[in-house]
């Protein structure tokens, strides 16, 4: 597409109106899928629940959460009078945008990536570690109490469990032997026996996914690792002066964290767009929708997660980080190491 | 075009962002800006083909560092109007920094346009058509593999000392000891009574 | 790779034996103090003792970046024998004031592997990854009495100079890799030597990394932060950095001053002249109104240090051989000096620093005073001692080569310190006992002063043969 455009536009409009659609082709579906992932959320909680959920609005109460934005938008943007203004107004926006960034470097099937680059997991791993300024400059700008103690329990939080992402990060480039995402896709085909797809059933890597899916689950701050905005203790934490639009833009920019993390979670140790057996019929199926399954069955992980578990207390979550999570991972990325040294790249021998 | 616009975007933004750190009258703002300014470096390293460490700067100045930094600076309670009480005084030290700086630059200049600087024969050369990740391990993990590993106990020095001068032993606290709590079974806590005659209580 | 890692070795044993005992350290917690300190002292016995094997002179290492000669090795003995005395001192000194921690000689183990790197460096980032090892180190050791103000403000001050004197440092060595394109000392050597002669870069360069290690080895103008630093840093540790880590500093020097920049040593010799007489002179003047001992060994040692860079000016083999010969002495008498100090105490145990508390001490404590004579005595040059025949050696060194001037200017100022060693030997003999002493206690750095002691009384005369042979065979693997 971009060599239409490039011929018909010339060389550098063309590209830069291509890369606007591809943006738009991304971004625009994200916000729709968005949009009812937290009415699936809010479905399977009820159901754990033994309610009903949202049934009214459309049927099966699917429009839910459009009738949500509509109302939202239709609010009053209420902005404090001691708070830093331009700051206040900038973190949600902050925190939408770098959601959905993230989203350029994920491969939605073979040759279907807007930016195949090849640092691709460090891209993904410094846009992760952006996410944390939306929530710390909401929390300061608000000037309000339970807001900064709940950017302060952010930035604690996302700092400590990137720590030990990094680290599953490091073990899974090692065994694919780039950072580029395709390549680690690629790599995981017929991984275990020559046909199962993807790593995580790889018995070194397991419990490295084990780790990944529970620390993707603090870095974007849910249940049970929602100290941010602990109702019960910080009113909503970051988001208590919010309102309007802008209490909007942090509702979705973090529901497109969620997704963002499932994608990773499903790209980096379940095969992405690859079906879960190597073998010829199953490739008839568009990649994308084995993609769109994992992400799926993984946010049904998240929803399930968060209406079972209950919260952590803010000393244990840093234990768990600390003191468990990275000693494991750090030994980890030693025998993964260890293991390719002697069986890839054959020392001693 | 688009990478001359893009250098002339980034390296802009870059110089006022930078500016601006100097010039705000906020902490965090100031810290903010440095922030914006690291962005904009990283994307000068791109531009550059330096891929791994534009992320790198990402990773490791805005995502770790500056966050403590910020951390830090939200909490301190500064005055600046103190602050900027001793600027006159320290003005002219500070313009024979700027002025020796500059000094530095232009003979550096000089001595790049002179053609002095002997880039290669350069220890280990960059091969073409290698990523640069790859080309940046393999030189230090060959080439400088001690320097790497004494690199390594300089950082662990640093935490050994940081935990040396701050770690107080609290005898005072109350500590969770979760592999108790676990271990403890119902027999070590409940006791079934039976047939005890209703309004005598029990003896625990 | 296993030739690389023999030669190595005494640098491994430190590093590794120091990640070893820091588990143990871990695990079993303060319980382990003494088995930490004496395995500790052990494992700088085994890297002393690899010396003798191809660590001690074996050629380089890592295409390289590290060279195990005997320059090395000599200055490394000097390094790992003061770091375990350091070690055997802190024992006594910390466990009495309840602070000790198995982290110390860990931290002392570190910096000597840091001094170990620094001796045999002969690449620019070599050193410099040597010289940052030594001072965080250092730095942490410096304000290990935490609940002590003016220990924690020694660190402080220790630390922010000499952030700023590695960041002098730095900025050199990226000087002369640019402008050299080589950050080994062999291609800067050459680069140095040809044709074009010295372009104004590289001699920034070379002024900026001097003035880095100058910082390093407390030499005038870049000494200010020794007396406080000094005074301030719990005694053992004052110890440390007054020996192993000026030897250190001062070896690297001499290597980076011969082996990279020989052929510019027009271009060091005016820094390093006017570096050697204004610490003669400011270490021998300053020290003339100090109150405190530990102030007045800060001026000593910065006077000594000029005397040493006598020695380096003339830039022969003579010359650096007598600058070795003279950090042996120098190491042997300070660290007997500091013993001495570190036993001084009242009676409620309290450490006493003032030299106004040493009065009479010969008659409260004949043996500690006489041994603090002899140090004194022998840091001053006075004719039996062997202190004085390091001071032959450099100016003889320099007067052959025809600075003449030099030589004098520092015997002028050696006459002038004698007069702060005399009056502490004065106090000790002349006056009226000031106030009680605890008495002597029996620990294992009694049996170091007197070593100490002996060998720089007249007897050490006898060890000048060999020790002249072996500072000679390591001055000539440089030159």
């Amino acid at each position: 597409m971009t060599e239409w455009f490039q011929g018909t536009l010339g060389y550098g409009f063309g590209w830069f109106v291509a890369t606007l659609i591809l943006i738009l082709m991304i971004a625009l579906p994200l916000m729709l899928s968005v949009a009812m992932i937290i009415y699936a959320d809010r479905k399977i909680w009820a159901a754990m629940a033994l309610r009903r959920g949202p049934n009214v609005v459309g049927p099966f109460g699917l429009l839910q959460s459009f009738a949500d934005g509509l109302k939202v938008y239709l609010k009053e943007t209420i902005i404090p009078s001691s708070a830093n203004r331009g700051l206040f107004i900038l973190a949600p926006i902050l925190t939408f945008t770098v959601a959905l960034i993230g989203w350029a470097v994920i491969p939605f099937g073979p040759k279907m990536v807007l930016a195949d680059i090849n640092v691709g997991l460090l891209y993904l791993l410094a846009v992760s570690s952006l996410s944390v300024y939306g929530v710390i400059i909401a929390g300061w700008a608000s000037n309000s109490k339970y807001p900064f103690y709940s950017a302060l329990r952010a930035a604690a939080q996302m700092v400590s469990y990137e720590v030990s992402v990094g680290f599953v990060l490091i073990s899974v480039i090692l065994w694919a032997g780039t950072f580029n995402l395709s390549g680690i896709i690629e790599a995981q085909r017929g991984h275990i026996f020559g046909f199962i797809n993807g790593f995580g059933l790889n018995p070194l890597l397991f419990p490295m996914a084990v780790i990944f899916l529970i620390s993707s689950m603090a870095e974007t701050a849910r249940a049970p690792f929602d100290l941010t905005e602990a109702e019960s203790e910080l009113v909503a934490g970051f988001q208590t002066e919010y309102s309007s639009m802008s209490f909007a833009l942090f509702w979705l920019g973090e529901y497109g964290n969620v997704l963002l993390m499932c994608a990773l979670n499903a790209t980096l140790f379940w095969g992405g767009w690859l079906p879960p057996l190597d073998w010829g019929p199953l490739y008839a199926v568009p990649g994308i929708v084995w993609l769109f399954a994992k992400i799926f069955g993984f946010f049904f992980i998240f929803s399930w997660v968060k209406a079972t578990v209950p919260r952590y207390r803010y000393d244990q979550l840093m234990r768990l980080g600390w003191k468990i999570f990275l000693p494991i991972s750090l030994f980890w990325v030693f025998l993964v190491s260890g293991y390719l040294m002697v069986t890839r790249y054959g020392a001693f021998s | 075009m688009i990478q001359a616009f893009a250098f002339y975007l980034f390296a802009s933004i870059l110089v006022a962002a930078a500016t601006l750190t100097v010039f705000a009258r906020n902490p965090v703002h100031s810290v903010l800006w440095l922030i914006l300014s690291f962005f904009n470096a990283a994307g000068l390293f791109v531009i550059l083909g330096a891929e791994f460490i534009a992320m790198l700067l990402v990773i490791v100045y805005v995502g770790a560092v500056a966050v403590l930094f910020l951390f830090v600076v939200m909490m301190l309670d500064v005055d600046f109007a103190r602050m900027r009480a001793g600027f006159a005084r320290y003005l002219p030290f500070g313009a024979l920094l700027g002025v020796v700086l500059v000094a530095e630059l232009v003979l550096a200049m000089g001595a790049w346009s002179a053609g002095a600087i002997a880039l290669d024969a350069r220890a280990a050369p960059t091969p073409a058509a290698v990523p640069n990740i790859q080309a940046l391990g393999t030189v230090l993990y060959t080439r400088y593999l001690f320097i790497f590993e004494a690199a390594g106990f300089v950082l662990l020095v640093a935490m050994i000392g940081a935990i040396v001068l701050t770690n107080r032993q609290r005898r005072d606290l109350k500590k969770q000891d979760t592999a108790r709590q676990i271990a403890r079974r119902p027999e070590d806590a409940v006791r079934n009574v039976v047939n005890q005659p209703v309004g005598e209580g029990v003896t625990l | 790779m296993l030739r690389d890692l023999q030669l190595v070795a005494p640098e491994l044993i430190l590093c590794f034996g120091a990640l070893g005992l820091l588990m143990v350290a871990a695990f079993v917690g303060d319980r382990s103090l003494r088995l930490v300190n004496w395995l500790s002292v052990a494992l700088l016995g085994a890297a002393g003792l690899v010396l003798l094997g191809p660590a001690g002179n074996g050629g380089d290492a890592y295409l390289g970046l590290y060279r195990a000669d005997l320059f090395a090795s000599f200055a490394k003995v000097l390094i790992f024998g003061a770091s375990a005395v350091a070690i055997l001192a802190a024992n006594d000194w910390f466990t009495r004031d309840g602070t000790h921690r198995p982290e110390y000689p860990i931290l002392v183990l570190l910096a000597a592997a840091g001094s170990g790197i620094m001796v045999s460096a002969s690449d620019l980032l070599t050193l410099y990854v040597g010289v940052e090892l030594q001072s965080l180190a250092a730095y942490v050791l410096a304000s290990f009495q935490r609940r002590d103000d003016r220990s924690v403000e020694a660190g402080l001050k220790y630390f922010v100079l000499g952030a700023l004197a590695s960041g002098i440092l730095l900025y050199g060595i990226s000087l002369l890799y640019g402008f050299t394109g080589t950050t080994l000392f062999d291609g800067i050597s050459r680069a140095l030597a040809g044709p074009e002669g010295i372009s104004t870069g590289e001699l920034f360069g070379l002024v900026f990394v001097f003035a880095g290690l100058a910082f390093k080895i407390a030499a005038v103008p870049f000494h200010m932060w020794t007396p406080d630093v000094y005074e301030g840093a719990p005694t053992p540790v004052t110890t440390l950095f007054a020996t192993a880590q000026k030897v250190s500093a001062m070896a690297l020097l001499v290597r980076v001053a011969i082996e990279a920049m020989g052929p510019a040593a027009d271009g060091w010799r005016q820094i390093v002249i006017f570096s050697a007489l204004a610490s003669t002179i400011l270490g021998g003047v300053a020290g003339v109104g100090q109150a405190n001992i530990k102030r007045l060994l800060a001026y000593s040692s910065i006077n000594n240090v000029g005397f040493a860079l006598i020695g380096l000016v003339p830039g022969t083999r003579e010359g650096v051989s007598s600058v070795l010969f003279y950090l042996a002495v120098y190491v042997a008498m300070t660290l007997g000096a500091f013993l001495c100090v570190m036993r001084m105490r009242d009676l409620d145990g309290r450490p006493v620093e003032t030299i106004g508390s040493l009065s009479g001490l010969s008659r409260t404590q004949p043996g500690l005073a006489l041994a603090l004579l002899f140090f004194m005595l022998s840091l001053a040059g006075f004719p039996p001692f062997l202190g004085l025949w390091p001071k032959l050696l450099v100016f003889q060194a320099a007067v052959n080569e025809g600075y003449v001037a030099l030589a004098a200017v520092g015997i002028v100022t050696s006459v002038i310190a004698a007069y702060y060693y005399l009056k502490i030997v004065k106090t000790m003999y002349f006056d009226e006992p000031a106030g009680a002493y605890e008495p002597g206690r029996r620990t294992a750095t009694g049996v170091v002063i007197v070593a100490a002691a002996l060998f720089v009384s007249p007897l050490g005369y006898l060890l000048i043969g060999p020790l002249q042979q072996a500072s000679l065979n390591a001055a000539s693997s440089l030159l």
